[in-house]
């Protein structure tokens, strides 16, 4: 579904990745993990347009993307739940969602949408009217998930959903992401640091170190590699 | 108390005039954090047209009705035009180089589009037709109030609205404020930012050069140097109220046009404009971010 090809991205003369190689198929949940400053971050952008890459190539259903807009790629059915939530702050809860069903304009089935998302995250639908800005951590990083998901994505990208919360609320995050992928067969392209909860829900993974991809596995024999219990599991 | 009521009506006049050119500054302010300095060269450039429009219409011997409300359409579209295209050729190549550069980019076309209007006009003050007529049932009160001062209140105010209506539910204008408030989050939920950009540039030079006709006609001159102080004092009023905030620029302006109204009335006619700037200074050193202003460590 979704294919990089030897892609290299650069901010300014600083060269972020260097040539990377990911396939992520229909209906999976694949996880990229690797430490701070590896590019993970970048490699979500490039997908999305906003750091488009200098070279390689991106496909999605087969189709070249790099160098496309953000927005158009959007319109092909790739959301992304970006780094540090990006909730847009003076917007009420209802418009936030609103945001993520922009290129949409079938009233009924937003509605359904949002009934749904009110059902995954009930805390939402009693903050509608309350500004982005003043929600909590945990309560934005639902905000965040359920607006990429108004898009009605068929791949969506996470970037660290559950950076600085609570184990319980990392705990629904990983069950809520299951589910999604589960009953919509959405396409989940997850970058974590929690290597260790990521691995579990996702079928496959990849790790990379300073802009180059490392290692790639299933996710169950990942989470028995000795070199990665080491270096991302802290056992 | 005429005398008070006549001042009143007076800076509500001005304050209503600053705050369609104001209202450009901040919407593009809010959106791409740029001074558009060449903004008040719209506005003039708006009156020009109105004036060249109007001129040839009168020639035609069109009615007073017909002449203003094509002389304004025509305006508008075509200081629209000229919005857009500073944007493309002045600021969007520099999207992404420092603020200052896109700051001296503003200024360049600014004095570019005066001196490119007085070379082709001149730089005299040219009559502007009277294109407002008196109307009839506002003769008992002719001491403080003309008809074209109830026209430009009325014709403010509409604006007013139906910016806030564009702003507050339609879909570009849902897509403004997501822009405003977050561009590349903007680009990943579909936002076509550039066009965003443009309409933002669109809008401002519309109600700028509705600004412009209405000024022409109630004072009744123009020259190419109009822009630059209308323009500084819409800027001025701009930050006053708090660059970015609609409301604020609306606010900030009637604050401004009444302050000056009233000091030239009460106080002395001679310091008209310094006063405006020696306002904004006290403004700022009290409430730096302006009246409506968000603080910066509110942004997150
Ligand atoms: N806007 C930017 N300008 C310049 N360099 C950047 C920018 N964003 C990221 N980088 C650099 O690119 C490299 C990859 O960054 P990236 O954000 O992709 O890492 P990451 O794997 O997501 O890290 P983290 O886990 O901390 O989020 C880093 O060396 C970083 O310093
Ligand atoms: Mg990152």
């Amino acid at each position: 579904m979704l294919e990089l090809r030897n892609v290299k991205s650069y901010y300014g003369n600083i060269q972020a990745l260097k040539g990377i190689d990911i396939r992520v198929s229909e209906g999976e949940i694949i996880t990229l993990i690797g430490a701070n400053g590896a590019g993970k971050s970048t490699t979500l952008m490039s997908v999305c347009g906003v750091v488009p890459p200098r070279s390689g190539e991106i496909l999605f259903m087969g189709e070249p993307i790099h160098g496309m807009s953000p927005n158009q790629i959007v319109s092909l059915g790739i959301s992304q739940v970006p780094e540090g939530r990006r909730i847009f702050p003076y917007l009420t809860v209802m418009e936030n969602l609103d945001m993520g069903a922009f290129l949409r304009n079938d009233r009924v089935s937003i509605r359904e949408d949002i009934d749904y998302i009110f059902e995954l995250f009930p805390i939402l639908a009693e903050r509608r009217n309350q500004a982005g800005g003043t929600l909590s951590g945990g309560e934005q990083q639902m905000l965040a998930i359920s607006r990429a998901l108004m898009a009605r994505p068929r791949l969506l990208l996470m970037d660290e959903p559950s950076l600085g919360l609570a184990p319980l609320v990392v705990k629904r995050i990983f069950e809520i992401i299951r589910k999604i992928n589960e009953e919509n067969n959405t396409t989940i392209f997850l970058v974590e640091q929690n290597a260790n909860q990521a691995l579990k829900v996702a079928h496959r993974g990849y790790v990379m170190e300073t802009g180059r991809v490392t290692m790639s596995d299933t996710a169950d024999n990942l989470l028995t590699n000795e070199g990665i219990r080491k270096a991302y599991l802290g056992m | 108390m005429e005398y008070f009521l006549e001042l009143f009506l007076g800076g509500l006049t001005r304050g209503s005039i600053y705050a369609l050119i104001a209202l450009g500054y901040t919407m593009v302010y809010g959106i791409i954090e740029l001074i558009n300095f060449a903004h008040g060269e719209i506005y003039m450039i708006g009156a020009f047209t109105a004036l060249i429009v109007s001129g040839v219409l009168t020639l035609l011997g069109w009615n007073a009705l017909a002449i203003i409300v094509i002389a304004s359409i025509v305006a508008v579209i075509y200081s629209a035009a000229y919005g857009y295209t500073i944007e493309k050729i002045a600021y969007k190549p520099l999207r992404n180089a420092p603020r200052l550069s896109a700051l001296i980019s503003a200024i360049g076309m600014s004095l570019f589009l005066q001196n490119y209007v007085l070379l082709a006009q001149t730089s005299d003050f040219l009559p502007f037709p009277e294109l407002i007529p008196e109307f009839g049932f506002l003769e008992p009160y002719s001491n403080f109030i003309r008809s074209s001062e109830l026209v430009i209140f009325a014709v403010t105010a509409a604006v007013m609205l139906g910016l806030t209506f564009l702003i507050k539910f339609t879909r570009i204008g849902k897509a403004m404020r997501a822009t405003a408030q977050d561009k590349m989050m903007a680009s990943l939920v579909g936002i076509d930012v550039n066009r965003v950009i443009s309409v933002t540039f669109i809008v401002g030079s519309a109600t700028a050069a509705i600004g412009g006709v209405l000024i022409a006609s109630h004072i009744g001159q123009l020259n190419y140097y109009i822009g630059f102080i209308a323009g500084i004092k819409a800027f001025v009023a701009a930050v006053l109220g708090g660059i970015g905030s609609i409301p604020g620029a609306v606010l900030g302006s009637l604050v401004l046009g009444w302050t000056e109204s009233f000091f030239t009335g009460y106080v002395s006619s001679d310091y008209e404009d310094v006063f405006a700037f020696l306002f904004l200074v006290l403004i700022l050193i009290f409430r730096p971010a302006g009246i409506l202003g968000r603080s910066e460590t509110e942004k997150v």
